[in-house]
């Protein structure tokens, strides 16, 4: 039986609709990240996760139980739930102690075992030494550890975690981020996890759902989102792929900018508009016209930027479109030459129609 | 381990938006409707209701205004508060451009100064300038004579000049504060940037700063003038004497004996109006052109270097101080320690009388004062609870049209404290609450006049707190009751305490909505003093109204200590 299961869920605000029929299914101990840009429905998402929104239309359950629909609403304290919010919201007139022992102390626990537990779970955090400071004497860091013990010690059944790193510096983000994923593994909750990074979601999900608009565009493990990108927006959005425009010519071949290029992902229908994708680090540039000619472009360096580890290339087809390539730093070619592009077919991967 | 986790029952799922918090809403509507619309709607309805059989007539408006010499009250009153708001002008705006954008010197000590005005009550006030400024006794007059040699002095505080003088230093703080609260979002790189245009200093401030004030400086006009008409302890004390009437003087010979207050009802309208429409005018100037508060962060800010004219502003601050603080508050501490005022300052004269016998000898002025403080007391907390729950409704979103809630708050804010008086006079003083000569019905009416200041300093707590840490609460299992008194309760404790004392000292000294709805068990301080002076006892009065400020210098030391030392003169004070 899944663990948290969403279904058909919408969310409306006015005429806009922040969140457009989103389902999901998690099973105990599932690690999810909704990704996405500002604005495309992923905090609403989670809120109604929590209960502090109900949804427009659809259900969400949990255990097999409904929870939230448009005319009913758990309240948010009885669904056995954590959130991590964006801003933390470590309550600034109680101790770390306090902050972290809160949800025990609802819970009617007693005084010893309380303390048992703040301990515990500060030590799980490496925050022991810090139980007696207050909030306003703690780093970005430690509040962030802070809401993370505070979350975990009430051992909810499902994590929430609303952009939790936005505020930090990039260390720490990293850091952090290895924690939230260390932690997960090690008490085995349910997760769900908000943010707009992809390298965060990469990082640390099983699952990925990639959110556009209130849509979801691909739900799937990060390789797979990777690898196999079903949209553009997907694409784009995840390791900022190349995108190409042609028609194709039969089920795995299409023509692109006068050439004709292999294609892997999906079959083709004949004649039909066809967008590709590839990324800038698999592409390979070369100045001189290659042996044989498969699957190569050609094209003009419009720009190229030395990066230290690598050269950015910006080139730019016989059609005017324009992409970016990885090359190798002491491959250097000036702008306004001829290059010669290999696309290798398994890289090259046709996007799902819209 | 595990822990008990509340249960996930499906009794607890709460249909269709129904739960507690519509309970609350219903119950906190219920009390605004008694405190606000009631006594609005009895005072409307009453100015036509006949005084006998009951029934709807509009005999009243033409009773009150029938004879010229009550259309000419209210001429005068608008005269009044033209000429106060004029005057009280020329006082704040060079104080407040020294205060916040100079190197005038002693900027703090202008502050404090401006603060000891703030807290003086217009009827101390004007008590003082009868001391001052009386004919022939006044101490001004005294010195013109004995400098001059002449026969009687210049001054005549019971004339229409005098009353505007007093009124306008004694409101001069409202402009004061708003004009400071613009000023300080002007930042430096404003002026600079017309500086690097080729104006110089005066052009700048005539061209960039000014206009950038101008709303603000508007605003605080407007609220001036409505203080002027809506005022009556001073202009009881010196227009009485000198034989003009105002609105709210005229009203309170309406409620002399015979008691009319259906008539009073009818006078009081035109009085209502003007304040409605002068409020509206003003949100909408500081709405529309309140340019200076969308800048946000006000960058930084050097103040101008005025050269050895900074000592001329440095003089100018200390003419306005010694008219409104030092020559008043000398000549009272004189009153007050004197066998005689008159006999001036001998050894001999000085007594400590006058105090003996207000707190312990004078049948009911102390019992005023005591009177006065647990009133002021009991509405300070009434309004706080009140509006910081309607705040919280209303600030997320917690029921449909909570905006009504928060607009009932606000609205007393247009009702003169004489007018507000007669409403609930009108709505509660016949049975079934017969509620006149109470404490009760001082306690509600004093609640209901600073409700809008506690709305303002409770919604203005509640949006700077982040709706994340409540959120917290519930998701670790908290109901909404918890986080309330966990988490917001002690978050906003200052801001609450800070609330409750800027009800709280000027409830202290309360007169015009009081001197309607007093009984003879109920008197209040302010009330008290105001009798003193119909005596002429000035001697007692002093020593009672110095006894009244004496007794505000704690909290004011609270609230500096817990809010920082320009509490009092934040915007959201007035």
């Amino acid at each position: 039986m899944s663990k948290l299961a969403l279904r058909n869920v919408s969310r409306r605000y006015g005429a806009v609709e922040a969140v457009a029929d989103f389902s999901l299914d998690l099973v105990q101990g599932e690690f999810v990240s909704l990704l996405g840009p500002s604005g495309c429905g992923k905090t609403t998402t989670l809120r109604m996760i929590a209960g502090f929104m109900p949804p427009s239309t659809g259900t969400i359950e949990m255990d097999g139980q409904q929870i939230s629909s448009a005319s009913s609403v758990v309240p948010p304290e009885r669904r056995r739930m954590s959130m991590i919010f964006q801003s933390y919201a470590i309550w600034p007139n109680m101790t770390v102690g306090e902050n972290v022992g809160f949800g025990l102390q609802v819970r009617k626990l007693s005084r010893a075992e309380i303390d048992r537990r703040v301990d515990a779970i500060l030590d799980v955090v490496q925050m022991r030494g810090l139980k007696a400071r207050y909030p306003a004497e703690l780093s970005g860091g430690q509040q962030q550890r802070v809401a993370l013990a505070r979350a975990i010690v009430v051992e909810p059944e499902v994590l929430l975690l609303d952009e939790p790193l936005s505020n930090l510096d990039a260390n720490l983000r990293e850091e952090m981020r290895f924690e939230i994923r260390r932690l997960h593994d090690r008490y085995r909750y349910t997760t769900v996890y908000v943010t707009h990074d992809q390298s965060e979601a990469m990082t640390t999900a099983d699952l990925i759902a990639v959110m556009n608009h209130g849509k979801v565009e691909q739900l799937a493990p990060p390789e797979e989102i990777y690898s196999h990108p079903r949209s553009e927006f997907v694409a784009r959005f995840i390791g900022g792929a190349n995108i190409l425009r042609g028609s194709a010519l039969d089920e795995a071949r299409v023509s692109v900018a006068g050439s004709t290029l292999r294609t892997t992902g999906r079959t083709l229908t004949a004649g039909k508009p066809v967008a590709l994708s590839v990324r800038q680090h698999e592409i390979v540039l070369a100045a001189g016209k290659p042996q044989s000619g498969d699957n190569h472009l050609n094209a003009v360096v419009t720009r190229q930027v030395f990066l230290g580890s690598a050269r950015d290339y910006t080139v730019a087809l016989d059609d005017k479109t324009e992409l970016r390539v990885t090359a190798p730093p002491g491959h250097n070619i000036a702008p306004g030459e001829r290059v010669w592009l290999h696309l290798p077919a398994e890289q090259l991967r046709a996007l799902a129609e819209d | 381990m595990t822990v008990a986790a509340p249960a996930l029952s499906s009794s607890s799922v709460r249909v269709g938006g129904w739960d507690a918090t519509w309970l609350l809403w219903i119950a906190i509507i219920a009390v605004l409707l008694f405190l606000v619309v009631s006594p609005f709607v009895y005072l409307v309805v009453t100015s036509f209701t006949a005084e006998h059989t009951g029934g709807f007539t509009f005999s009243n408006y033409a009773v009150a205004w029938g004879r010229s010499r009550y259309v000419e009250a209210l001429f005068n009153s608008l005269r009044l508060g033209a000429v106060s708001a004029g005057l009280a002008g020329l006082f704040a705006i060079p104080l407040a451009w020294g205060v916040s954008r100079t190197n005038m010197p002693g900027r703090g000590f202008v502050r404090m100064l401006v603060l000891a005005t703030f807290i003086t009550p217009p009827y101390t006030g004007a008590v003082a300038w009868i001391l001052l400024a009386g004919p022939n006794a006044g101490w001004l007059n005294r010195f013109y004579m004995f400098v001059t040699s002449a026969e009687a002095g210049p001054f005549n505080i019971y004339s229409f000049t005098g009353l505007a003088v007093v009124i306008a230093l004694y409101s001069f703080p409202y402009i004061f504060i708003f004009t400071t609260a613009a000023l300080e979002l002007v930042s430096s790189e404003m002026e600079d940037a017309a500086n690097i245009l080729g104006a110089g200093t005066w052009r700048t401030m005539r061209r960039v700063t000014l206009p950038l004030a101008l709303p603000a400086i508007l605003g605080g006009l407007i609220i001036c003038f409505l203080e002027a008409i809506a005022l009556f302890g001073a202009p009881a004390m010196i227009a009485i004497p000198a034989r003009f009437n105002v609105v709210t003087t005229q009203l309170f010979q309406f409620f002399g004996n015979p008691v009319r207050v259906e008539v009073a009802a009818a006078y009081a309208m035109p009085l209502l109006g003007v304040t409605v429409l002068l409020i509206v005018m003003q949100r909408l100037i500081m709405r529309r052109r309140g340019f200076v508060a969308l800048t946000g962060k006000g960058g930084e800010r050097r103040p101008i270097r005025l050269g050895h004219w900074r000592w001329a502003m440095f003089g100018y601050a200390m003419f306005v101080a010694a008219l409104s603080v030092f020559l008043p508050y000398l000549f009272l501490l004189q009153a007050a320690f004197a066998k005689a005022w008159g006999r001036g300052f001998a050894l001999d004269n000085i007594s400590f009388r006058n105090f003996h016998f207000v707190l312990f000898e004078h049948a009911t002025a102390a019992k005023s004062v005591i009177n006065s403080f647990l009133y002021a007391g009991a509405s300070a907390t009434a309004a706080v609870i009140l509006t910081l729950g309607v705040a919280y409704i209303v600030t997320r979103r917690l029921v449909p049209f909570a905006g009504i809630l928060g607009f009932l708050c606000i609205a007393p804010f247009v009702i003169p404290g004489v007018v507000l008086a007669i409403g609930f006079y009108a709505a509660y003083a016949p049975p079934p609450l017969a509620l006149y000569g109470t404490a009760l019905i001082l306690i509600l009416a004093f609640t209901t006049r600073f409700l809008p200041i506690g709305y303002v300093n409770a919604s203005a707590a509640l949006r700077s707190l982040n709706p994340e840490m409540e959120e917290a609460v519930r998701v670790l299992g908290g109901s909404r009751l918890t986080a309330l008194r966990r988490v917001v309760g002690p978050l906003l404790k200052r801001s609450l305490l800070g609330a409750w004392l800027l009800i709280f000292i000027p409830a202290t000294r309360e007169l015009s909505s009081a001197i309607f709805l007093y009984g003879p068990n109920t008197k209040v301080a302010s009330v008290m003093i105001f009798d003193m002076s119909e005596e002429g006892n000035f001697e007692y009065l002093a020593a009672l109204a110095l006894i009244l400020q004496l007794l505000i210098l704690p909290l004011l030391w609270i609230g500096q200590k817990a809010l920082g030392r320009d509490f009092m003169l934040r915007r959201t004070a007035t």
